[in-house]
């Protein structure tokens, strides 16, 4: 016996209550006290059977390992670089990680990652006093040398890059833009066009605002056509 | 702060003569300006946005005795803070160097030195009692020019303002009830601050337009496009006919501007 | 003497006018402005961020510091002078208890989360307002919490409860008591309870009662804000 007390798709905030009784298990941003289960942040409900989910709106990114980030150098020692992702503590590249090439000890690091370079990066562990490794070998991991850096809330990153994809790769043909969405909320976005590369940036920044619509995506189609022209979309699929 | 990569987009996107926003070099963002939203307790008071970056401004009045040098005149006060509210940047404590830059130069600047106040009209008694006018200006959120927008802050919080009764036997001043008399203003000086990246001039830059920054110039001009105070910031170098170009930027902007105050 | 009919005519247990939005300052991780009547508070979070100097730093959980400031043309007669003061400083440290029981600091050690409220206009209930605004804030920025936090000024003046209290009526020089009260509405649990003046403990019993009901008002104009930025 349980008395469900939101349906799919629902907005919530804290404090509300979502079900009543123990049949429910809460998940995400929901959790149970007593008999209830209640929203502890501004989200959006997912009920699958008697599981319910709270995916929160906003929220401040939680480092994990395997994420892919983009953060600025902060400082540089013997042994590293540290990297500001936008978390409470800044993350650490150590020499060994640092290049898919070999850097010998006593090397200048300033010729590999200065000071606010922006790099992408991976996650390689997250200690539990929350330090946080990133490493530089992998594919597609670099410095960035031309392009904007914008920042998004991290909870809506899923949405930006979409299912397999497919949002942040139709952002990318319809306006021949190079674009590296971060887990941590950072976005490098460089396009050839300058024009076009804002309309990217739109693009981005709209599905920040309306991550919580549904049928965002073909929303952002129809934007986007509109902004660089139907023509160029046509072209893709020929 | 110097952002590399951003810095460097910026500048390569002005070589284009593109922004990173889209705007044209000489375009300012979307101006709002609200008048008295803090005139229970205000004289006057005026919020002023620019495109994101938010200011307020706040007007009080006090009667005190004025300067020994200038003993028929009241006078101005300016006050400038940059809330750590409005930027991560921005720290807890007294004034920081730029704020009383802010402070200084745009506002007390501007209105002392347009004339814009004719502070002989402040006199309430030669020698013995004189109007102070207090300015506060607060960042609420910056993103780019708070010079400019706490110009338009102060100046429409003075356009707002009204003085409040004044008892001159008692010598006391009745807060909760206001005059219909306002401050008059002769001009209204108008900061436009001009940026030079590399071999370019922008108006009104954003955060990270301001982070490219080589140099900057803040024009304050008056109603018939007369200069009455410049400020240089940034650690590039001007020459005479950046000068030149940036003053005749700001004149003309400034002129525009002064449209929004009708 | 009874208090047969408030200066401002209100209800015994009326609020004055009260409206909230949250997302007013993009800068910041989470914000909120919040009106009653003529008070205007807004909030803004930043955090969790590093915490200078470190000695402050807890290894166990994070520190909640509010900061709490008075615009200088804010009050209803003279400027005031910016700067910390006594008052603030107090404000500021009770706002912080009234906000850490709804958050779990031990997700983030050694960090800080930075609450600032400023008040743009000063007309009575300042604190609450601010306590309220700073709630919006936190909800707002993402951070997981047991329940929002709502709080009111109640008064009793001479034999009357009254919710709301007004400047005049926290100016009145008879008998009265101010009590600032917040809650988590959900339990109705206090975080705040502060009172100036004397109130027996029947009195302050109702003082609670009358306080509980008002909150409900404040708590639902709160979650309207914080689902407004979706329903759009």
């Amino acid at each position: 016996m349980g008395e469900l007390k939101v349906k799919d798709k629902d907005i919530v905030v804290p404090g509300d209550e979502l079900a009543d009784g123990m049949d429910f298990l809460p998940a995400g941003g929901a959790f149970r006290e007593g008999d209830k289960i209640i929203a502890s942040q501004v989200g959006v409900i997912s009920v699958n059977g008697r599981l319910i989910k709270l995916v929160p709106l906003n929220a401040k990114y939680t480092p994990k390992k395997g994420d892919m980030v983009i953060g600025k150098v902060a400082a540089i020692t013997n042994n590293g670089w540290f990297v500001d992702i936008g978390y409470s503590n800044e993350a650490f590249i150590p020499l060994r990680d640092g290049s898919m090439e070999y850097i010998p000890k006593g090397a200048d690091l300033v010729q590999y990652y200065d000071y606010n370079d922006y790099v992408v990066a991976d996650i390689t562990r997250v200690s539990k006093d929350k330090e946080i490794d990133l490493s530089m070998k992998g594919p597609g991991l670099r410095k960035l040398s031309e392009g904007r850096i914008i920042k998004v809330n991290s909870a809506k990153v899923p949405r930006i890059i979409g299912k397999q994809g497919s949002m942040i790769s139709m952002i990318k043909q319809m306006t021949d833009c190079r674009v590296i969405v971060g887990q941590n909320g950072y976005v490098w976005i460089y396009g050839v066009d300058p024009v076009k590369e804002l309309v990217a940036v739109d693009a981005i920044k709209r599905i920040e605002e309306r991550a919580h619509i549904h049928g965002l995506t073909d929303e952002i189609k129809t934007y986007l056509e509109n902004k660089v022209g139907v023509k160029n979309a046509v072209q893709q699929t020929i | 702060m110097n952002d590399n990569i951003i810095a460097t987009h910026v500048t390569n996107l002005l070589d284009k003569e593109f922004r990173l926003d889209g705007r044209k070099l000489d375009q300012f963002r979307d101006i709002k300006i609200e008048y008295g939203v803090s005139n229970k307790s205000a004289e006057g008071s005026a919020l002023v946005k620019v495109g994101k970056t938010e200011v307020v401004a706040g007007i009080k009045m006090e009667v005190g005795t004025p300067y020994p040098d200038n003993p028929d005149e009241g006078t101005i006060i300016a006050n400038v803070e940059l809330l750590p509210l409005s930027s991560s940047e921005f720290e807890s404590g007294p004034p920081s160097v730029k704020s009383i830059e802010l402070a200084r130069s745009v506002v007390d600047r501007g209105i002392r030195e347009s004339k814009a106040i004719d502070f002989k009209k402040l006199c309430i008694k030669k020698g013995e009692k004189s109007w102070i006018i207090l300015i506060d200006a607060y960042s609420i959120n910056d993103d780019g020019n708070l010079a400019d927008a706490i110009g338009l802050a102060t100046l429409a919080a003075i356009k707002d303002s009204k003085f409040p009764k004044y008892d001159e036997k008692a010598e006391k001043i009745d807060y909760s009830e206001k005059t219909k008399k306002g401050i008059e203003l002769k001009e209204s000086p108008i900061p436009v601050t001009v940026l030079k990246i590399k071999n370019k001039f922008i108006v009104d830059p954003t955060l990270d337009e301001e982070n490219a920054m080589g140099a900057r110039l803040t024009i304050t001009t008056v109603d018939d496009g007369r200069i009455c105070a410049l400020q240089k910031g940034g650690d590039v170098p001007l020459t005479e006919d950046d000068v030149e170009k940036m003053v005749e930027i700001a004149t003309k902007k400034g002129k525009e501007l002064r449209k929004l105050f009708k | 003497m009874p208090y047969n009919k408030r200066f401002d005519g209100r209800k015994f247990d009326e609020l004055r006018e009260i409206s909230a939005e949250v997302g007013v300052i993009p800068n910041a991780d989470g914000s909120a402005r919040f009106k009653i009547g003529k008070t205007i508070a807004i909030a803004a979070v930043y955090g969790p961020r590093v915490l200078h100097p470190k000695f402050l730093q807890n290894p166990i959980k994070g520190v909640l510091r509010c900061n709490y400031n008075m615009m200088s043309f804010s009050g209803s007669g003279e400027r005031v002078r910016p700067g910390p003061s006594r008052r603030s400083k107090e404000i500021g440290l009770i706002s912080e208890k009234a906000l850490e029981p709804v958050l779990d600091l031990g997700e983030f050690p050694g960090a800080v989360i930075d609450v600032f409220i400023e008040l743009l206009q000063t007309d009575a209930g300042t604190r609450c307002a601010g306590i309220t605004a700073a709630a919006l804030a936190l909800a707002d920025a993402g951070f997981p919490m047991k329940d929002l936090v709502s709080a009111i000024a109640i008064g009793r003046i001479e034999d009357k409860i009254v919710v709301d209290v007004s400047k005049e009526e926290e100016d009145y020089e008879g008998g009265m008591a101010d009590i600032p009260v917040a809650m988590m509405p959900r339990t109705n649990e206090i975080t705040l309870l502060q009172m100036d003046g004397f109130a027996t403990l029947s009195e302050l019993k109702e003082v609670l009662k009358t306080a509980k009901k008002a909150i409900e008002q404040i708590y639902k104009v709160q979650k309207d804000a914080l689902r407004e930025r979706y329903l759009k």
